[in-house]
């Protein structure tokens, strides 16, 4: 999967599964900045099909609904939607 | 993003939007700079797609496939009754606008609903004119076609299916 990598503290393996125009997606993507979390980043909308139907694959494996964001953490759990509670949590921020 | 829609665009479809929801009685998410989002994100996929699919959901690419998606959505109105807004949180309810109500994450009720319209029956009591429902917001009227605009949400005519004839 290409990802774009985005730099900070290693919280284990963060991968936020997400949409360009989507604000809830964006508003994941600014909560792990501003945590200075380590993660990893795809917009799914933006990808050629091929690439897509893979990431919809995977996708579909951890949420079941297909909905984003969805941020998989270490390849073993993962958190459906904005859940700021849960993120906190799951990263302990 | 910002680079290809500009802000007579995004000015544009709120006001359309607004004028929309205050006419059939929604809500329009009061900070500003959210609902703005959102609105960009519509015309983004209104340009990639060809219609105005939902910011916050994968849009096929194929209209026909995606006219539940189309904002406002089919679960919109179940979404603001259940949790105060729709999935998006583009429209909330009164105590949500109003701040007496936390906004949480809406859970998506899209896939397990979703279901091959042509399957479903119909009732059938031989009436004298079929009816149709806006698949948005439930209004109901009987005559030979819908109309060209739903007078109560103001989705157009796609949005309609036969819901007795
Ligand atoms: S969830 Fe809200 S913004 Fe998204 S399509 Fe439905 S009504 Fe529109």
């Amino acid at each position: 999967m290409n990802t774009i990598k985005v730099e900070g503290t290693d919280k284990g393996h963060v991968l936020l599964l997400g949409l360009s125009t989507c604000i809830w997606c964006k508003k994941t993507k600014e909560f792990l900045e501003s945590n200075n979390v380590q993660f990893e980043y795809v917009f799914v909308d933006l990808l050629e099909s091929e690439e897509k139907d893979k990431v919809k694959e995977t996708l579909k494996k951890w949420n079941p609904a297909c909905s984003y964001p969805t941020l998989v953490l270490n390849n073993s759990s993962c958190v459906v939607g904005f859940d700021e509670e849960k993120i906190k949590l799951e990263l302990l921020i | 993003m910002s680079s290809e829609v500009s802000e007579k665009e995004i000015e544009d479809l709120y006001k359309k939007i607004k004028s929309a929801a205050d006419s059939g009685g929604y809500i329009l998410n009061p900070d500003n700079s959210f609902t703005l989002a959102l609105i960009e994100g519509l015309i983004v996929n209104e340009k990639r797609y060809g219609y105005q699919a939902c910011p916050c959901r994968l849009a096929s690419g194929t209209k026909n496939e995606d006219l539940d998606i189309i904002c406002p959505c089919d679960y919109r109105d179940q979404d603001i009754n259940e949790f105060g807004a729709c999935y998006c949180a583009l429209y909330v309810n009164k105590a949500v606008a109003e701040g007496k109500q936390k906004l949480k994450p809406v859970p998506e009720r899209r896939s397990a609903e979703r279901k091959d319209s042509s399957a479903e029956t119909v009732s059938t009591a031989n009436l004298k004119y079929p009816v149709w429902r806006c698949t948005v917001c439930g209004y109901i009227c009987a005559r030979t076609n819908p109309p060209e605009i739903c007078p109560i949400c103001k989705v157009p005519k796609e949005r309609f299916e036969i819901f007795m004839k």
